[in-house]
């Protein structure tokens, strides 16, 4: 992949390899199955009855998702679980529709990828989601360099922290191309 | 019918309202996001300079946490909202 760079207007461009496409699609697939709001929930119920729901207001066990949707008061469970909600179903929505938004201007062959500033800060918060899920799945530290260099040759996890540093150095120059 | 109580507990200082102590959002460290990328999202959610974004960026490093804003609880709910689009772990503290 070429990084990403700034054009006029405001937008970003870079160029992906297909693999590089095909692993990003589906790596955002994962997070959207994962954070896709209940659909009864989201079509068939009014958001009142939608509060209502008691299980809405817990934090999630899975810590891939609790890492996603995360506490918006610590130390507080009756405050954080007030909070959640009335806020968790509008994060999972608005998480679900950035995912799509990177989805729809990510090209399936690869190739030139244009952003607008606007697609590109769905992919900036998308590739962030999608390196909370895998960071989280794997442990990683703030030292991931140390703990990938001390895997086993043929430990499987080998090719996650890969594709972890990798989404690490995809960010940074989206970041870096935002500025 | 009622009769008045001939007395009225007083509300613990616990239950008191506390305007004199503000509400803030604070931005916990955790090992995934980017240093870049925290920095530019204080930035661009807050439209604070580089300098002080970069600055409260290395304090939730170091120090394991930072005050990003403070103000009303309902506009620190809305920062935490807004942190948690961005997959920054924040959350709401009466300071």
């Amino acid at each position: 992949m070429d990084p990403f760079r700034s054009t006029r207007g405001g937008g970003v461009k870079a160029t992906l390899a297909a693999a590089e496409a095909s692993l990003l699609r589906s790596l955002v697939a994962q997070v959207m199955d994962l954070i896709e709001p209940d659909a009864a929930k989201a079509t068939d119920l009014d958001e009142l009855e939608a509060i209502l729901q008691a299980d809405a207001a817990e934090t999630p066990t899975d810590p891939v998702l609790a890492r996603l949707l995360p506490d918006g008061y610590r130390d507080n469970p009756d405050a954080a679980g007030e909070f959640r909600k009335y806020t968790e179903l509008s994060l999972r929505a608005a998480k679900y529709e950035t995912a799509q938004a990177m989805l729809d201007s990510l090209p399936e062959q690869g190739g030139k990828l244009q952003l607008t500033q606007e697609q590109a800060q769905a992919w900036l918060k998308a590739l962030n989601d999608v390196r909370l899920a895998l960071g989280t799945k794997l442990g990683v530290a703030e030292d991931f360099e140390e703990q990938w260099d001390g895997l086993a040759a043929k430990d499987p996890r080998r090719t996650a922290f890969e594709v972890y540093a990798w989404l690490g150095a995809v960010q940074e120059s989206l970041v870096r191309a935002l500025w | 019918m009622s009769v008045a109580p001939a007395e009225v507990d007083l509300p613990r200082s616990a239950d008191k309202p506390t305007p004199d102590k503000p509400w803030v959002t604070i931005v916990w460290n955790d090992p995934i996001n980017l240093m870049s990328y925290v920095t530019y999202v204080f930035q661009h959610v807050f439209g604070y300079p580089k300098k002080k974004a970069e600055k409260l960026m290395l304090d939730v490093h170091h120090k394991g946490r930072a005050v990003v804003a403070s103000g009303a609880r309902e506009a620190m709910e809305h920062n935490v909202e807004v942190l948690h689009g961005y997959g920054l772990w924040a959350t709401v503290h009466q300071d």
